[in-house]
Order: structure tokens, then C-alpha cells, then sequence
């Protein structure tokens, strides 16, 4: 069989050979590439260093699709010459092999401006995984960053080193940020959001040097200014990798020409990819890239006739909440008579432009709103005729009823385009789902390939599914509810990382800015936990219960449960209940399920009263918080009593009293397996037995019914209290608000949580604690409120200025 | 009608509600941190008290069972039912929140409309 020889592993190289498969077996395959990993998703480099996906995660084709395929592999080999009359190809490790027909896909290299200084050390490009690593390995939380060049390539840089910690400012040359895909007002729109991410920009500066002895200390820029830098990017640009094809004596210009067939000037030698320029255009994005591969495929194994006629550009920003979209040519200056259509919201940071020639779309820029962007590519590629729809380009009529969310899909047409950077259109998807009985997420990926690319059409994909697949599985991934469309995961990384403080500003960065009942609460929970105090208290996003610290009723009073620890009252505190139940009228006194006692039906404004007048803690009874700690009489009474339950019920309740979690958190000490406070049915009960303890954690005996699982057994009640507390601390900054233990364990499993709590390395565990005792440390009796409200109306219904007159 | 003073605007926190009773109406004032809005504080669903609810833009959700309440018009927004809240024009004056609301009827008057 005939030889192939592939100079590049990268993905419009591999691409291609998948293309090449398709057709019948015309070559044996060898590839060499100079990097040492196998193929991969370039495109998520970005995602990579923004924590958003490890690097297993971007793996395109493992070693095995190389083995099945028969496809010889050579990484790490660099290819330094080409003779085109020998028809070899010759290796930096000397190797030197025969081709047949040979693909040049070299891709291109970070273009890196002549300034003095770009070779000290902490100078970086941001092209390939190494690089990635790198900037990974050397940025530091506080480190001050600094990105030379505001594109694509260079924001989502800094968003990356952002995540990382380090304090990031964009230099750009020109103007205006993304100056090549966006006109001036856009990239106004874009730096203000970046700056609200907390990334500084200055654009119109141009560096002069690298400052810095060895190692990089600053820049300065020629105004004379200089600012502090310990880590620099430079992401100024790419240049296609040509020298190989020179080599060979092909025709370049600035890239590898190629014709419609993807063949250049000499007959065995093919290219592909960001190193080839085609009609005068050079690609820098993979949707092209994968085009070119699909023709060239065809020319190479012999079906030669399809052809190559060029790209409609689109580009999409990869920076979460950050959402930037452009395609087509935006400019209206650049040809007469282009109409221009646009929308602008400053306040909610929107701006769309479409520009109309001929009655057709021409281009398109979409920032802080992406969400049409497919149907405006659709209209670019099939140079839809506009003439009816004037009226509504910016805000298409519904499809269905407000609120069908499958309605958006439903709307687009079988051709149109889904995923734009491998060219999957819904049709293709929807074929697929039939015909190969694609359920799920993942399969649909594997056998379309659609959302391998840059990832910005799996909701797409995904709604697609839900409304086509017959059993369709949801992806674990949940999102927090429509307001916010991230899971509870991604958000506490986004507000972590982004020191974001407070509700409001996690929904205005991220969300629709005005957030719901779901995801308020939610969010204040998240802030508080994540900051510990040093959040922004917003009380508005708190349920009621959480502004007047008691449990509303049916009739709009409230109860009142203050807290017994461990069920042991006596006499004196009976008397004071009593007494205050007489005082206020409380119209029912009653025993709870949880061994304490509940004053039912009280009006707001005298619960300030009641409590002072108690004198007792609240007992969280309302409250996503540590409840109660039903314990037995154990050793003390009791003749089967093997540990001390009563005891340690007691000071395991008042070492987590106060606190808060993600759903409450009941627990029970028993002193033998009896289990008469029934600790096994609880989200954390500890089972005596002779000489130790089982500590047992998930159950539940409510809406359903769970047998706790063991944690681990521990010989002494100081050892058994810290297991609770380690346990308790990890739901605590784990746990999905709204998820209650016996769900938690479920979707994390024993072994994990046992890995991250009680067999953790001592160093761990002991942060675990200290992050448990910090936020103890800070908790306070909410009932305190009664002296110190947080508004002067927190409790009390407002009296009218002026009486109205009967 | 006639315009009554209710209270200094420091007294509702923003996103917040507070009930107010004036005459024989119990009313929901909330802040919308630009604006202001009063509705009758009764959810229509069981009675629930709608100034205690969570407020998600120009809405408020009942405390009770999640009825989802238009400050604007007084629809129910969710579920979807015909029935709605009564609705009542605000201003501020010299920093003090005033509501519109309806001169009490005569008694006599009221039965008339009764038979
Ligand atoms: C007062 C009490 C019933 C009683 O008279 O004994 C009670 C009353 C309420 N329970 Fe309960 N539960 C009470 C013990 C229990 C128990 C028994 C226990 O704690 O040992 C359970 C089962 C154990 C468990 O939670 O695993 C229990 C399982 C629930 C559930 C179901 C939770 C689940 O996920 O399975 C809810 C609903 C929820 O939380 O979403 C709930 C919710 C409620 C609410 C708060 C409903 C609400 O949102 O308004 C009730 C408040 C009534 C009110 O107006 O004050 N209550 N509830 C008990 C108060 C205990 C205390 O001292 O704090
Ligand atoms: C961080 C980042 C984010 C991006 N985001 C997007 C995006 O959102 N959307 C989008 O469409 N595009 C994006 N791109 C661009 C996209 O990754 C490229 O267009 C695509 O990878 C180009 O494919 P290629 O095969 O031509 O080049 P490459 O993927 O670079 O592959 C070329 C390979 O050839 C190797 N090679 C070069 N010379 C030799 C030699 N002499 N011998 C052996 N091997 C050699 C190179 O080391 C490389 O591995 C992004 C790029 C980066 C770096
Ligand atoms: S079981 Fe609990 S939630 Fe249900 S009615 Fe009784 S107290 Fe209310
Ligand atoms: S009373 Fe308002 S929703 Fe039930």
C-alpha cells in the first residue's frame, strides 16, 4: 500500500486522517509530531488553565484510535527537511522516511514581537499543552500577571491566570480590545466586562521592553510609563509554520498556497490547516480547518472533485460571562451602501450589530447576548434573504409559547448548522439520534463529534437531545435553576475564584441579574460558606425564615423552637417555657418528633419578645442549619448503656450549634445498638457499642427512608466527635444547597468522602477543622437579632405616617 | 382616592417587603431598588402573607406555596390562574413612600352595592 506521511499531530492534521478513513483504504499512515502528547483539543487550552477542564479532559484521539487504525505514531519526532525528488522526509533524530503522497500540517507558531527582554524567564506564549503547563506550574494566587495582546487568544488568558489567582492586566496595542473581530463600541462593551471580572486593561499601549534581571519584573511601554510584572503571556498573533513547505519548493505567500482542491504547487505534497492560505485567506479557527480536511480527504484518496470555497468566520470568546460573539464582515465602512442594524443596552451590558447588504446579512457582533448567534450564521452562510423579516432581526418572534424551552431548537431548520466548528447541523444530530439510539450527552459527542470543538453548542446539543432521544438521560451536571445557568459546582469555583461576595453580584456577572427563589437562597448559602463571614449579607435573597429566624406557618405566624441540647431540659427552663406560652397566648405547645418543644402559632413582631424573654438558643427549627441531637439516656440510666450517648449528644450539639448547611442536618448519639434515638436513621448519628463508637453518616427516615452508612468506627468519644465534625465540615462545602446528606453520600460516594475526611492526610483534615472552627468561631445565636435587627422593620409590621381619614 | 404617607424609604430594605395596614387594607409595600411598589398583602392562593415573599425582578414569590405574583399588574404569574392581587400607584415624596389608595366608601354606600 501506499505511503502517507503526516508532518504535524495537531488538529487539522488528525482531522483530516479521520476524514481520510472514511474513504477506501488507500494508504498506510505514519504521523510525526513534534509534541509529545497525543492528539488533543487546542481550542481548550483555554478551559484547561481556567480550572474549567483537566487536561484527561481534552484528549481527542488516544493511543488506542491510532492502534485500531493502523496508524504508525511518531511523537516527539520533529521533521526538519522535506526532498520532494527523493520523496523523503528527514527526522531531527535522523531518521529518514519514504512517502507516497505527503500532508503538511503544521499549524502555526505564537508570533513573538521583536521587544527587548521576551527571553527572560517567566515570559510565556500560550500555544501548546507544555505552555499551558507551564503557566499553570509558575503562576501563584496574588502573583501580578500581565497578557501582551487583547484578542481572543490573550483574553482568555487572562481570565485563565485570573482563575489561577494571579492579579491580571491585558496590555493592547490597539484601541479597542478584540479590535479584529469586534468595531470600537463592541470593544468598549467587552472591557468594561472584563474589567468587572476584576482584570485590568489598558489598551492604545505599546510595550518597549521586557523589564527585569533574568527574570521578568515589569514592562514599559513607550509613553514611559512601567508597571510590575512577575509573569508575562505574549499573545500577539500567530505565524503559519512554513519553513518545511519552503523547504520544499512550494509556492508560499504568507501561507502554503493551496487551490479548491487543497493541493499546492507540486502534485505529492498536500497541506492543511492554519499553515495554508487559500484563495488569500489564512484560518486561524478549526470550523475551516475541518472543511479544508473533508476536501483535501477526498482529493487525496482519488474521489478528487469536491471543492474548497472559503469560510464565513465566526468567533466566539471562551470566557464564562464573558459572552462575545462575531462573524462575517461587522464593518459597515468597508463597502458602500451596508445598512446597519443595532441594539444597545448599557445598563445590561448588551450590544448587537448586524450589518445588511443587499437585503442579506453580511456580519454580525453579539456581546453579553450570544444566544441567536446560530440562527445569524445560518442566515451568513445561506445568505438568507432578509427582506421579510426587517422587523424582527434583533428579536425573533417566539417559536411557541413562552416558556417552551424546546421551542428555540424547534425553530431552526434541518440545515442549519448546530456545531459550528466541526459543521454538524441539526439534521445530522437528529439522524443520529434515530438511527443509532444515541441517549446520552457523551454518545452523541462520540458519534457526531458535534461539541468536541470549542463546547459553546452542548446546551444546544442538549436540548436537542431532550426533545428527540426517546429515553433521554440527563447529564449529571445540573444546572442551579434559569437564572443562572451553572451548576452549584461551577459556581462555587466562579465565586471563589472571581472573589465574588455577595448574591447580587454573582447574578449580575453571571446570571440574569435578577435571580428567583431557587437560586437566592442558594447563592447567599454559597457566599457565606465560601467567605465565612466575610461575605456581603444580603437578606433580601434570604426565605423568610432566614430574615425573622423562625418557621412560618400556614396562617403567616410562626413557630418558636429554641434549642435543647441533646433533649435534656429541667424544671426551671420548663417553667420558662410555660410561662411564656401563658405570656404571648401561644395556641399550641407541643412535643416534636425531635425531642424538643415548639411554640406554635406566634406573630412576627413578638418573637423579639418571646426570645428575650426565654432566655434560650435558637433552635435553628427553620433554618438549612444544625437542628437537633437526639440522644438516649445511655450509660447513666441505662442497663444496657455502653457509652456515654446522653454526654456526647450534648457536646457534639454544641460544638456545631449555630452553624449552617446545605439542607439541616439532624442528628443522635445512642449508647448500644438498641438505637432508641435512632442514630442510624439519621444525617449523623454516633452507635455505642463496648469500647468505641460507630460513627454512621447519610441516613434518613423522612420523604425517604436511608440506613446510614458507616464512616468509621472510632475507639474514643473525642475521636468519634471529630469524625462527625470532619464529615460535617465536607458536606458543608460540598454539599449542593438543598441536598440533603442522604443524597450527598449517594452522589459522592463512601469511599471518597471517607478519602477526603477521616483518612485524609493529617494536614487536611486539620484544615477541614480549622475552617470548621473559624466559621464556629464567627457563628452567633441568630435570636441575638432581638437587640441588634437588621433593619429597623425586621420584625414589625409598618405603622402608616398618617392615619387615614374614615 | 388619596395619597397617604406610609413611612421614610430607609425603612424597606432593598429587594425587601413590609406590610402596612391602612384603613381596613392590609398592603404589601416592596422596594425595588429603583422603584417601589405596593400590592394587597393576601395571596389569593391560601391568604399567604406576600410581603414576606422573595422578590425575583418585578415579582414576588408567596412565602407559602410559591405562587408566583406580578408587582406591576397583580397577575399571577404562576400557576397559570385568571385570578389576581389588587394593585396599588406609589410615589416618593421627600424621601417618604406614599400609596394611593381608595377613600373608604360610606357604609350606606356599601350595602347599596351589596343588594
Ligand atoms: C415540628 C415538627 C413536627 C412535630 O410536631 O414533631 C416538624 C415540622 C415540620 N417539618 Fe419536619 N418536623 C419535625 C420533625 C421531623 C422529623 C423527625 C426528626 O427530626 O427526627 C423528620 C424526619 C427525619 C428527617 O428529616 O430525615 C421530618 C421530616 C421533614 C421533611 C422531610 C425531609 C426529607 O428530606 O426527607 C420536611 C420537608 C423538607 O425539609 O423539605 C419537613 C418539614 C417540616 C416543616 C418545617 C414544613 C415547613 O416547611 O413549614 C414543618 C414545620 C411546621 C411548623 O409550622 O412549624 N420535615 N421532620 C418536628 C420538629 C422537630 C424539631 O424539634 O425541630
Ligand atoms: C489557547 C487556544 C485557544 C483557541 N481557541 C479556539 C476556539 O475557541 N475556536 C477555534 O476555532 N480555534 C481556537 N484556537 C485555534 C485552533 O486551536 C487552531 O486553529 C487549530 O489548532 C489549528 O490546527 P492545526 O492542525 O492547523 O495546527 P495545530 O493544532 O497547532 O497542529 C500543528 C501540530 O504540528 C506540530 N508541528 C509543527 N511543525 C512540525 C514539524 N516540523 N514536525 C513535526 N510536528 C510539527 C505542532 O507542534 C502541532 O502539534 C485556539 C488556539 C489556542 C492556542
Ligand atoms: S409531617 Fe411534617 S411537614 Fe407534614 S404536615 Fe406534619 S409537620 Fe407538616
Ligand atoms: S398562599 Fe400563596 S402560594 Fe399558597
Amino acid at each position: 500500500m501506499k505511503q502517507l506521511i503526516v508532518i504535524g499531530n495537531g488538529m487539522a492534521g488528525v482531522a483530516c486522517i479521520e476524514q481520510i478513513l472514511k474513504h477506501q483504504p488507500a494508504f498506510e499512515i505514519t504521523v510525526f509530531g513534534d509534541e509529545t502528547h497525543v492528539n488533543y483539543n487546542r481550542i481548550l487550552l483555554s478551559s484547561v488553565l481556567a480550572g474549567e477542564k483537566s487536561l484527561d479532559d481534552i484528549t481527542l484521539n488516544g493511543l488506542d484510535w491510532y492502534q485500531q487504525n493502523n496508524i504508525g505514531l511518531q511523537l516527539g519526532v520533529r521533521i526538519v527537511d522535506i526532498d520532494p525528488e527523493g520523496m523523503t522526509v528527514t527526522g531531527d533524530d535522523g531518521s529518514i522516511t519514504p512517502y507516497d503522497k505527503l500532508l503538511i500540517a503544521t499549524g502555526s507558531s505564537a508570533f513573538i514581537p521583536q521587544i527587548p527582554g521576551v527571553n527572560k524567564k517567566n515570559v510565556f506564549t500560550f500555544r501548546s499543552l507544555d505552555d499551558t503547563k507551564g503557566l499553570i506550574e509558575r503562576s501563584r494566587p496574588g502573583m501580578k500577571a500581565t497578557v501582551i495582546g487583547g484578542g481572543l487568544l490573550g483574553l482568555e488568558a487572562a481570565r485563565g491566570l485570573q482563575v489561577q489567582g494571579c492579579d491580571v492586566t491585558v496590555v493592547h496595542l490597539m484601541g479597542t480590545l478584540m479590535d479584529k473581530q469586534l468595531d470600537a463600541t463592541g470593544g468598549a462593551y467587552l472591557k468594561s466586562k472584563m474589567e468587572r471580572l476584576g482584570v485590568r486593561v489598558l489598551c492604545g499601549k505599546s510595550t518597549r521592553a521586557l523589564l527585569g534581571n533574568g527574570k521578568v519584573e515589569g514592562l514599559e511601554f513607550i509613553d514611559g510609563e512601567t508597571i510590575d510584572s512577575e509573569l508575562v503571556v505574549i499573545a500577539a498573533g500567530i505565524r503559519p509554520n512554513v519553513d518545511l513547505g519552503r523547504k520544499a519548493g512550494l509556492e508560499i505567500n504568507r501561507g502554503i498556497v493551496v487551490n479548491d482542491h487543497m493541493e499546492t504547487s507540486h502534485p505529492d505534497i498536500f497541506a492543511v490547516g492554519e499553515c495554508v492560505e487559500h484563495r488569500g485567506t489564512i484560518y486561524g479557527l478549526v470550523a475551516p480547518l475541518y472543511e479544508q480536511g473533508k476536501i483535501l480527504a477526498a482529493t487525496i484518496t482519488g474521489n478528487k472533485g469536491p471543492t474548497y470555497e472559503g469560510t464565513v468566520l465566526a468567533a466566539k470568546l471562551k470566557v464564562m460571562g464573558v459572552d462575545v460573539f462575531s462573524a462575517g464582515d461587522y464593518d459597515e465602512h468597508s463597502v458602500p451602501d451596508t445598512e446597519v442594524v443595532r441594539y444597545e443596552d448599557a445598563a445590561l451590558g448588551i450590544y448587537k450589530k448586524l450589518t445588511l447588504r443587499e437585503g442579506r446579512l453580511a456580519g454580525v457582533i453579539l456581546v453579553g447576548d450570544t444566544s441567536d448567534s446560530s440562527r445569524y450564521m445560518e442566515w451568513l452562510r445561506a445568505r438568507t434573504d432578509l427582506t421579510a423579516m426587517r422587523r424582527s432581526l434583533l428579536f425573533p418572534e417566539p417559536a411557541g409559547a413562552a416558556g417552551d424551552p424546546g421551542a428555540g431548537v424547534a425553530a431552526m431548520a434541518d440545515g442549519e448548522i448546530v456545531c459550528g466548528c466541526l459543521g454538524v447541523t441539526k439534521g445530522t444530530i437528529i439522524s443520529a439520534i434515530h438511527e443509532k439510539g444515541i441517549n446520552t450527552f457523551a454518545q452523541l459527542k462520540e458519534c457526531t463529534r458535534a461539541s468536541t470543538g470549542c463546547g459553546s453548542c452542548a446546551g444546544m446539543c442538549q436540548s436537542l437531545l431532550k426533545a428527540v432521544a426517546p429515553e433521554f438521560e440527563e447529564e449529571t451536571k445540573k444546572v442551579l435553576c434559569r437564572c443562572l445557568p451553572f451548576s452549584q459546582e461551577n459556581l462555587r469555583e466562579i465565586a471563589k475564584t472571581q472573589r465574588l461576595k455577595s448574591v447580587q453580584d454573582i447574578l449580575d456577572i453571571y446570571g440574569n441579574g435578577i435571580g428567583c427563589e431557587i437560586c437566592k437562597p442558594a447563592l447567599s448559602y454559597m457566599v457565606d460558606v465560601i467567605w465565612c463571614g466575610d461575605h456581603e449579607e444580603d437578606r433580601s435573597a434570604r426565605f423568610i425564615n432566614d430574615r425573622v429566624h423562625a418557621n412560618i406557618q400556614k396562617d403567616g405566624t410562626f413557630s418558636v423552637i429554641p434549642r435543647i441540647r441533646g433533649g435534656v431540659t429541667s424544671a426551671a427552663e420548663l417553667r420558662k417555657i410555660a410561662d411564656v406560652a401563658d405570656k404571648y397566648n401561644v395556641p399550641m405547645v407541643k412535643i416534636t418528633g425531635s425531642q424538643r418543644i415548639d411554640l406554635l402559632g406566634v406573630k412576627k413582631e413578638d418573637l423579639p419578645k418571646m426570645w428575650a424573654d426565654l432566655g434560650m438558643i435558637s433552635g435553628q427549627g427553620y433554618a438549612k442549619g444544625v437542628r437537633m441531637v437526639k440522644t438516649c439516656v445511655g450509660t447513666d440510666f441505662c442497663r444496657f448503656g455502653t457509652q456515654d450517648s446522653t454526654a456526647a449528644g450534648i457536646e457534639l450539639e454544641a460544638r456545631l450549634e449555630n452553624l449552617f448547611t446545605p439542607h439541616k442536618v439532624k442528628m443522635a448519639t445512642v449508647g448500644c445498638p438498641r438505637n432508641c434515638a435512632e442514630a442510624t436513621v439519621k444525617d449523623i448519628g454516633m452507635v455505642g457499642q463496648e469500647g468505641s463508637w460507630q460513627v454512621v453518616v447519610g441516613g434518613a427516615a423522612g420523604k425517604s427512608v436511608r440506613k446510614a452508612d458507616l464512616l468509621i468506627t472510632a475507639e474514643t468519644t473525642p475521636e468519634a466527635i471529630e469524625a462527625c465534625e470532619l464529615f460535617f465540615q465536607y458536606y458543608r462545602e460540598n454539599g449542593n444547597y438543598l441536598e440533603r446528606t442522604y443524597d450527598f453520600v449517594e452522589r459522592l460516594g463512601m469511599e471518597k468522602i471517607r478519602k477526603e475526611t477521616v483518612y485524609a492526610p493529617e494536614p487536611q483534615r486539620e484544615k477541614l477543622l480549622a475552617r470548621l472552627r473559624k466559621a464556629k468561631a464567627l457563628s452567633k445565636d441568630a435570636w441575638l437579632e432581638r437587640d441588634t435587627p437588621v433593619s429597623p422593620t425586621q420584625f414589625v409590621q409598618i405603622q402608616p405616617m398618617e392615619a387615614v381619614l374614615a | 382616592m388619596s395619597w397617604i404617607k406610609i413611612t421614610e424609604v430607609e425603612n424597606i430594605p432593598v429587594r425587601e417587603g413590609r406590610s402596612v395596614k391602612i384603613d381596613r387594607n392590609e398592603i404589601a409595600v416592596f422596594n425595588l431598588g429603583d422603584r417601589f411598589a405596593a400590592i394587597e398583602n393576601r395571596c389569593p392562593h391560601s391568604g399567604g402573607p406576600l410581603c414576606d415573599g422573595i422578590v425575583s425582578g418585578a415579582t414576588v414569590i408567596c412565602p407559602l406555596h410559591g405562587w408566583k405574583v406580578c408587582l406591576d399588574t397583580g397577575d399571577i404569574l404562576r400557576p397559570q390562574v385568571s385570578v389576581r392581587v389588587e394593585v396599588y400607584p406609589v410615589r416618593v415624596e421627600n424621601g417618604v413612600l406614599e400609596v394611593d389608595v381608595p377613600e373608604r366608601q360610606p357604609m350606606e354606600d356599601r350595602s347599596g352595592v351589596a343588594a
